[in-house]
């Protein structure tokens, strides 16, 4: 769609253009082309002198255990979060959409938390289950699970996910809410009329019509899970314990940090980007197409 | 729905409720932790329901700052916020309204390319290119700047797609209209575009200003002076020594205090919120 009118000027259009292309030239293009080249160099330990060494340090970098650690990490952090954020925010997507009169109210108590910022939300949660003075973590050792998330890796994951979890209910919940509310109740009678009960009609009408809205939401998710969590995971863990919850982005920041291996701190920036730009082709191909499974 | 069965609602009842506990619990806890006295909370026996301690932890938490690892006061902090959330919303409206004008009302060589120069910064957040940038601002001097805080976090595309999207729907008549009356580009700009994206600038503002609120990783590598951090920043700072030394009731003083311009946009602006999040997807 073009429009028909338009201003004829020649210089105008470049100079309102100018404001935006200069800031995303010089802090997009520019690092994102520095992360590839570095990928390819290798600084010396003073950081004065660099060489080309080709495919080295990817070859370094998936030769290394912890990588496929972190990337295993990320699948569990990722699958974990996905699913069970978006059920739980659709079974009360469900539940709020019976046309209930306090709906409203209650959609508004349930969507504040998407304004916490993910490093408060893991400050939140670990004040709950800090070991020692956690309010949920006496009652944990009490029943005589040694709970301790700064010791066990199973712990930290668990706490990180709930966190995690617990931040993203409100959006997956706005954008279901919205979905079942789009969906013409036409339909839902006609099942209804032929016998099926609210169960049934869930499953093979409500949900088919909703995979639309699943869909999107999946991939938002798990983009939010690579990228956004990080300010739960350092607040939380720090990474720990001994690499524990460490993401794939989590270790770009940790590796970076520790100032030595910048070729191969680049090189996991340049395999996140491929990632990143596969997800996003994904959804872009799915809005595109506006498919309904 | 289509029968109308009591059971079912009062099920309904019973696990919204249930939500809304979960969602609130662990805010309800650290406001509560943020009235009682140090002992109390690091005693592992804190009652779960406020204590007397309020005025002091906040007053000691807004004018004074911790005493042992992040001595700056949050009051400071709330500026540092405010001043890159305002600065990243109002700068990105800013940037993008222009270069969607031009993309959607001239015709020019290299229109396309402009377009998907922009678009294409859709696919990479900051966190991806981190060191890069970080080098980038380290050059340019910004470090422990605001315009170090901010610039790097507007150049993306989603502003541009939105009032892109919205320019397309004003319909050409106006246009017309005002190229009889005899506005050049700039007039119609200003006197009928602009006042027509009044809620869509609204939404994106909502948007963006919780977005650069929120931030974590970006303001942690680039402020190094206290004097500099934002408050998300400041609370995990706070909690940096050994736990049994970490000034718990200030973290969660100052938990609250970060909680509330957010949560206050999310609730009173709730219906730009919604347009917002519906229309950028983010």
């Amino acid at each position: 769609m073009e429009k028909s009118t338009v201003f004829n000027n020649r210089l105008l259009p470049y100079l309102l253009l100018l404001p935006q292309l200069v800031i995303t030239v010089v802090f997009f293009y520019w690092p994102a082309s520095q992360a590839v080249w570095q990928s390819f160099l290798r600084e010396d330990a003073f950081g004065l002198v660099s060489e080309f060494v080709g495919l080295e340090n990817y070859q370094a970098l998936f030769a290394q255990p912890e990588y496929y650690k972190s990337m295993l990490t990320t699948a569990i952090f990722s699958t974990l979060v996905a699913a069970l954020s978006l059920s739980i925010a659709l079974l009360f997507a469900t539940q709020a959409d019976k046309s209930l009169k306090a709906a409203p109210a209650y959609k508004t108590l349930m969507i504040w938390p998407y304004a916490v910022a993910p490093a408060v939300a893991g400050v939140l949660w670990f004040f709950m289950f800090q070991p020692s003075l956690g309010m949920l973590a006496r009652p944990l050792r009490g029943m005589g699970i040694d709970w301790n998330p700064l010791l066990n890796a199973n712990h930290a994951l668990l706490l990180v996910v709930m966190a995690a979890v617990w931040k993203q209910i409100s959006y997956n919940f706005l954008f279901f809410l919205a979905g079942l509310q789009s969906i013409p109740k036409s339909v839902i009678e006609a099942g209804a009329i032929d016998g099926a009960r609210p169960m049934r009609r869930f499953w093979t009408i409500v949900f088919p019509l909703l995979s639309p809205t699943t869909f999107f939401l999946l991939v938002v998710n798990i983009v939010y899970v690579f990228f956004d969590t990080f300010g739960i995971i350092d607040a939380v863990t720090g990474g720990g314990p001994a690499g524990a919850t460490t993401t794939m982005v989590y270790k770009v920041y940790a590796d970076g940090r520790l100032g030595g291996d910048l070729g191969g701190s680049a090189a996991q920036s340049v395999v996140l980007m491929v990632i990143v730009i596969a997800l996003t082709a994904i959804q872009f191909r799915y809005v595109e197409r506006k498919v309904q499974y | 729905m289509v029968e109308h069965r009591p059971l079912s609602d009062f099920i309904a009842y019973a696990i919204l409720t249930l939500g809304v506990f979960i969602v609130a619990f662990p805010v309800w806890l650290a406001l509560v932790a943020s009235t009682h006295d140090a002992a109390t909370v690091v005693g592992g026996h804190m009652p779960a329901t406020p204590g007397t301690h309020t005025l002091e932890n906040y007053y000691r938490a807004i004018f004074v700052g911790g005493s042992r690892t992040s001595r700056e006061p949050v009051a400071n902090m709330l500026i540092n916020s405010f001043v890159s959330a305002i600065g990243i919303a109002i700068g990105k409206i800013f940037i993008s309204i222009l270069s969607a004008y031009a993309v959607v009302y001239f015709r020019f060589p290299f229109r396309k390319t402009a377009f998907w120069i922009i678009f294409i910064t859709l696919m990479l957040p900051v966190e991806v290119r981190i060191y890069p940038t970080y080098k980038v601002v380290a050059d340019l001097k910004m470090l422990d700047t605001y315009a170090g805080l901010i610039l790097p976090l507007i150049a993306s595309a989603t502003g541009t797609l939105l009032f892109r999207q919205f320019f397309m729907t004003v319909p050409d008549e106006l246009l017309e209209a005002s190229r009889i009356d005899g506005a050049g580009p700039f007039r119609f700009f200003w006197d009928t575009l602009l006042p027509l994206s009044v809620t869509t600038m609204a939404a994106l503002f909502v948007i963006q200003f919780l977005y650069g609120w929120n931030q974590y990783l970006w303001p942690l590598l680039i402020t190094t002076q206290d004097s500099m951090q934002t408050i998300v920043i400041g609370i995990k700072k706070m909690l940096v020594a050994t736990d049994e030394l970490a000034e718990w009731q200030l973290a969660m003083a100052t938990a609250v205090l970060a909680m509330l311009p957010p949560v206050a946009v999310v609730i009173f602006m709730q219906r730009l919120f919604v347009r917002g999040l519906v229309q950028t997807e983010k």
